[in-house]
């Protein structure tokens, strides 16, 4: 590790201007930008991850809108187009690639005793370019129009199918806007998961074995690889469209022997990686959540390194279940939905490892075990649908429907989102050093989790009853009236509850009881060091002797190397 | 295991800069994998010419130059080991030029399909894949060249000391990554390609 050593002409301020403009607004902005603490830029990424979080999801509130009635003229066909692609890029990369990062950067340095990342300067890099990009996406809005006013904010959708895009299909700059954040965001993400990775791997503490590291650490470091691995053909997909449409390539271009449906594989070859890269974190913080509040130490720690190890290799392998309407082979077909069908069973085995870990466990109730154990029943469903959607005959049935749209909100948001929830109210007294409020964050889960299934549930019937996803209105009469009715209204509660989680981020930061060092009684690094952490984390570096180096700590006695 | 594990004295861990380069090796592999796969998908498929067979030639004095290159890297970097200064310069120096001598080779070819064969990226799908493949490799080519002449000349001001070995070795692992792909995109584009 190199030492952060301090420039040469350092001088000491005397002692009375130590602290002086600390707190002024330039002071504060100042830190923001030239900070490398992994901590801070944890929350950097956290906060704009909710930022950008609370945008798109106004733009899908005003889909709902749009759709609640028949022949609604709420929205333009155009706007409504235009909402849509920005809702799906801004969620995925600017939302769930972010908060994945967060915590990676908060908590990964922490969790395996190092004091920063492998490389800081990198990491506050991999930051900045994605902040940017994501600004970028949402200039397109004033930017695109561009000399000949044609175009806003894109309009393609997020997987942005070719020839759609094409130059002569899509005037003005709006594609690409959206085809260089991309590019951007992707080259943040490699810079962070290299950094993650060679942290996990090359700054853990004495004694920290890969067998010790804790399973959040493990499953970021598998997440890490897909991400190299599954961002690069994303990039390509990029820099090909810009070929195309500005130094007149044919890589997508129909009319000169190009193929339209290469795009398709090359974006899902990275698409569907990225949906168990947006998982996978998911998975990481109820298996540290779900074992402290039963009491009990993880059920089958190897076997949920090897399942992830699985998963991610797995889905590799699966990509064309999103193309079976393309028309494939009998072989590419049975293929890929066998294959698909195959990264169920992985999947099962974690959710049977984590009902393990609580069977006969003491569980406490507390704010992030509610919202794990929602995710766990709401992760089933949406596994269920994913399964019955990988059976090729079945797709051709529902594939582009309300369905789908069902199927991947009930991953995205029944399980991702709750367990982000639910690492931010576990590690929040970590961080801000101040206990969130129980019966606020009781209110954010109750009318989140009563919203996200009445707005939901419904689109599964209505995708039932033949309802295409992305259209911008259509007649009554069909039997989807109801259930766009009922799917619109549950977005009242969802907004409600997320109006009682930022009130409530507020109201804990101001007036919440302290936290101290431990408040859940917990066992991995993290909750060694003070509360907020210090700059450089551990006074002493720690030294373990197992998985859980907190619990040895608290039960000389009975220490967990003994049985491990 | 019964008895309290042996904390073992040393507490080893992998280089975090070799685990960073070997990351990036993988990232920039998948990379090309892509472009690869986009070459061969069209092979044979371009609706006018040129076509591969017509204006390919086997790029032999480059590709001799850029694999010895990855050889005359290791004698620069063994040089430096025994402290010999400048023997490392010189075989450092001959890495650069055959680099050099690759990329101007590349160049000329370029020129000549441009000029001379009419193919450009937007001819057709083979001209498409041909320099988007090509290209990305020679850019590549172009960082390598950057980081070694960054090296020589700082190791000329005397900048470069016994605790650069490491950042040095990461570099030749960068060029031989370089040479390794060149291998795979000579052999697909002017060895099976130019069939069609
Ligand atoms: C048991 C595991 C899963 C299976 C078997 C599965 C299967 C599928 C299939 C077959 C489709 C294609 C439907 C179609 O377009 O016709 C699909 C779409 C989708 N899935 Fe899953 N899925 C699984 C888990 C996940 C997870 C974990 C996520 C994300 C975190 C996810 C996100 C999505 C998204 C975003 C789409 C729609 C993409 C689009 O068309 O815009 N799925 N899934
Ligand atoms: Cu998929």
């Amino acid at each position: 590790m190199t030492p952060q050593t301090a420039d040469d002409n350092f001088e000491i301020p005397p002692p009375e201007a130590i602290g002086h403009e600390r707190g002024s607004l330039t002071r504060i902005v100042q830190e923001l930008v030239f900070t490398v603490d992994h901590k801070k830029l944890g929350l950097m990424y956290i906060a704009s991850g909710l930022l950008f979080f609370v945008v798109a999801g106004l733009m899908a509130s005003l889909i709902r809108i749009q759709l609640a009635v028949p022949r609604n003229n709420f929205l333009e066909p155009d706007v409504f187009n235009r909402l849509f692609t920005m809702h799906g890029t801004a969620m995925v990369f600017f939302v769930g690639m972010p908060m994945l990062f967060g915590f990676a950067n908060y908590l990964i340095p922490l969790m395996v005793g190092a004091r920063d990342m492998a490389f800081p300067r990198l990491n506050a890099f991999g930051f900045w370019v994605f902040f940017f990009s994501g600004l970028l996406l949402f200039f397109s809005y004033l930017g695109a129009p561009g000399l000949y006013a044609a175009g806003s904010a894109p309009d393609v959708g997020w997987f942005a199918y070719s020839p759609l895009t094409a130059k002569a299909f899509s005037r003005g700059h709006s594609t690409d806007y959206w085809t260089l954040s991309i590019l951007l965001g992707g080259i943040g993400s490699i810079a962070t998961s290299i950094n993650i990775i060679v942290t996990a791997l090359c700054l853990r503490c004495k004694g920290m074995i890969l067998g010790r590291m804790p399973l959040f650490v493990w499953i970021y470091l598998v997440v890490a690889f897909l991400i190299i691995i599954a961002i690069p053909p994303l990039s390509a997909c990029q820099i090909m469209l810009i070929l195309d449409r500005y130094f007149g390539a044919h890589f997508f271009d129909t009319q000169a022997g190009g193929s339209a449906v290469l795009w398709q594989h090359f974006f899902w070859i990275f698409g569907h990686p990225e949906v168990y890269i947006l998982m996978l974190p998911g998975f990481a913080i109820a298996s540290e959540v779900i074992p402290v509040f039963s009491r009990k130490p993880i059920f089958g720690y190897p076997v949920m390194v090897a399942a992830s190890v699985l998963i991610a290799f797995i889905s590799l392998g699966v990509w064309a279940h999103h193309m079976f309407a393309v028309g494939m082979t009998s072989i590419g077909n049975t293929f890929f939905a066998i294959s698909t069908l195959l990264v169920a069973v992985p999947t099962g085995i974690k959710i049977f490892n984590w009902i393990g870990t609580m069977y006969g466990g003491k569980l406490r109730f507390e704010l992030p075990m509610l919202f794990c154990l929602a995710f766990l029943f709401q992760f089933l469903i949406a596994g269920l649908t994913g399964v019955m959607l990988g059976v090729a005959p079945f797709d051709w049935q529902l594939t582009d429907s309300y369905f789908v749209v069902a199927h991947f909100h009930y991953v995205l948001i029944g399980g991702l989102l709750f367990t982000i929830f639910s690492g931010i109210y576990y590690w929040y007294p970590k961080a801000l050093g101040k206990m969130p409020n129980f019966k606020l964050g009781l209110l954010h889960f109750l009318l989140f989790m009563a919203g996200f299934h009445i707005t939901f549930f419904p689109q599964h019937i209505s995708g039932f009853l033949g309802m295409p996803r992305r259209i911008y209105t259509y007649d009554a009469g069909r039997g989807w009236d109801l259930w766009n009715l009922i799917s619109s209204l549950g977005v009242i509660l969802q907004a409600a509850g997320i109006l009682f989680f930022v009130i409530n981020l507020i109201y804990s930061y101001v007036k919440g009881g302290k936290a101290g060092d431990d408040p859940w009684d917990a066992w991995t690094l993290e909750w060694a060091a003070s509360s907020p952490p210090p700059d450089y984390n551990f006074e002493t570096l720690p030294e373990v002797r197992s998985r859980r180096p907190l619990w040895d700590l608290k039960h000389p006695d009975d220490p967990d190397w003994k049985y491990e | 295991m019964t008895a309290a594990p042996a904390q073992s004295l040393e507490w080893k861990l992998p280089s975090a800069r070799k685990v960073a380069v070997i990351s990036l090796i993988l990232t920039e592999s998948s990379l090309f994998t892509i472009f690869l796969v986009a070459y061969l998908f069209y092979m044979g498929k371009s609706l006018n010419g040129p076509y591969p067979s017509e204006v390919l030639a086997f790029p032999l004095l480059a590709t001799i130059a850029l694999l010895s290159s990855s050889v005359t890297i290791v004698f620069s970097e063994m040089a430096l080991h025994r402290g010999n200064k400048a023997a490392f310069h010189v075989w450092w120096a001959i890495t650069i030029g055959l680099g050099t001598y690759f990329l101007w080779f590349t160049g000329m070819e370029w020129k000549h399909l441009i000029f001379t064969e009419n193919l450009t990226l937007a001819t057709n799908v083979f001209g498409t894949t041909f320099y988007a493949l090509v290209g990305l490799h020679a850019s590549h080519v172009i960082i390598g060249l950057l980081l070694l002449t960054l090296v020589f000349v700082l190791s000329l001001l005397g900048k470069v000391a016994g605790d650069h070995r490491e950042h040095i070795e990461m570099i030749s692992w960068y060029w031989h990554f370089v040479d390794a792909i060149w291998i795979v995109v000579v052999t697909v584009v002017y060895l099976i390609s130019t069939r069609y």
